[in-house]
């Protein structure tokens, strides 16, 4: 029952799943918010373990939870799940791709598809910080009552340094992950 | 990932170098991991089905292999204080990561009020309503569509 449960749930994300890996992560994180099998903060380092190794981003999340929730078997189906929507579809499009590409129906879904992902994008940035550069959720009654101190100082330094690193200086992203992971880990410890 | 990819199979005489950009475009607007429609595509032109099959398996077997080995190390050894420590670092330098991605993608597919008005409202309903995100692609698509038919007529009259 629980490999039938893994398997559907990853087909719908690999079938759901348009814009590349981050524009999957808020997919993925309502998927398993609602299944109740992964924490925010498991999700959240699942997020850090996907930018660290390599590969598909969906494929690193299908493997890391199944395999949590039911060992090798369960990584496996979940792996399957996310990954057969994908190969399934392109099998019935080969044949006709360049009508595809030029239909005036694909490019209107596209134009309103391309939108939506800036925007999930954005709720995947929202997601993740609220388990790292705060103590929860930015909209709520315990941020009013702690002001500040709701927020974590170390943490939200690395972001801005991050930031900088990459968007100014365009340095390669996975440099920057192993340079912050290795600050994380002497200045962060022992938060 | 994409321009090692191109590289690759232009090199390897798979695919022609217009035929590559074809591929790219429809992985991309397919449903599902880029990866994975590109493998399946690349796969299915050099050897048909079983190429298919294998070009999949060779992009999803790396990352399978290496997240349960990694998770496995992790298991084994167990609460350790620089490791989260760690773990924290990277998860804030992923915030800024993302952040930077969404601005640069914004900046190139936010170029009309309709686009903006679109991932508006899609970021409002999934961060502050908690509506599921396959609802907010699924009504992307359709106001795509009639966005689309809407302009198509005007240009026709």
């Amino acid at each position: 029952m629980i490999f039938v449960y893994l398997f559907s749930m990853f087909f719908r994300i690999g079938l759901f799943g348009f814009g590349g890996g981050l524009a999957m992560l808020p997919l993925i994180f309502q998927s398993v918010q609602s299944f109740g099998i992964m924490t925010a903060e498991e999700f959240s380092n699942l997020v850090a373990l996907s930018q660290v190794t390599p590969g598909p981003m969906a494929v690193n999340a299908a493997t890391y939870v199944g395999f949590n929730y039911a060992g090798l078997p369960g990584s496996i189906v979940a792996t399957l799940g996310v990954c057969l929507p994908a190969f399934i579809l392109m099998m019935i499009v080969y044949h006709f791709v360049k009508k595809f590409n030029d239909s005036r129906i694909v490019q209107g879904v596209l134009g309103g598809i391309r939108p939506v992902t800036v925007a999930l994008i954005g709720a995947a940035v929202i997601f993740v910080s609220e388990t790292v550069l705060a103590a929860g959720p930015l909209i709520s009654k315990k941020f009013l009552e702690m002001g500040i101190d709701y927020f974590n100082l170390i943490p939200i330094c690395i972001f801005a340094v991050t930031i900088v690193l990459v968007g100014k200086f365009k340095m390669k992203p996975i440099r920057v992950m192993i340079l912050m992971g290795i600050a994380g880990a002497l200045l962060c410890g022992q938060i | 990932m994409i321009p090692q990819l191109q590289q690759i199979v232009v090199d390897k005489k798979w695919l022609e170098e217009d035929e590559m950009i074809d591929c790219i475009a429809i992985s991309q607007a397919l449903p599902g991991i880029i990866a994975i429609n590109a493998a399946t595509y690349i796969g299915m032109k050099v050897r048909g089905f079983r190429g298919a099959l294998s070009a999949t398996l060779g992009v999803i077997l790396p990352s399978f292999v290496i997240i349960i080995a990694v998770v496995t190390l992790l298991d084994s050894i167990g609460e350790n204080t620089y490791i989260q420590g760690a773990f924290i670092g990277i998860k804030a330098a992923v915030c800024g990561l993302i952040l930077v991605t969404v601005v640069r993608m914004g900046k190139k597919i936010l170029r009309s009020a309709f686009a903006w008005i679109l991932a508006v409202l899609a970021f409002i309903a999934i961060v502050g309503f908690g509506i599921n995100a396959i609802w907010a692609i699924l009504a992307g698509a359709i106001a795509g569509i009639v966005y689309n038919a809407s302009k198509l007529k005007e240009v026709d009259e």
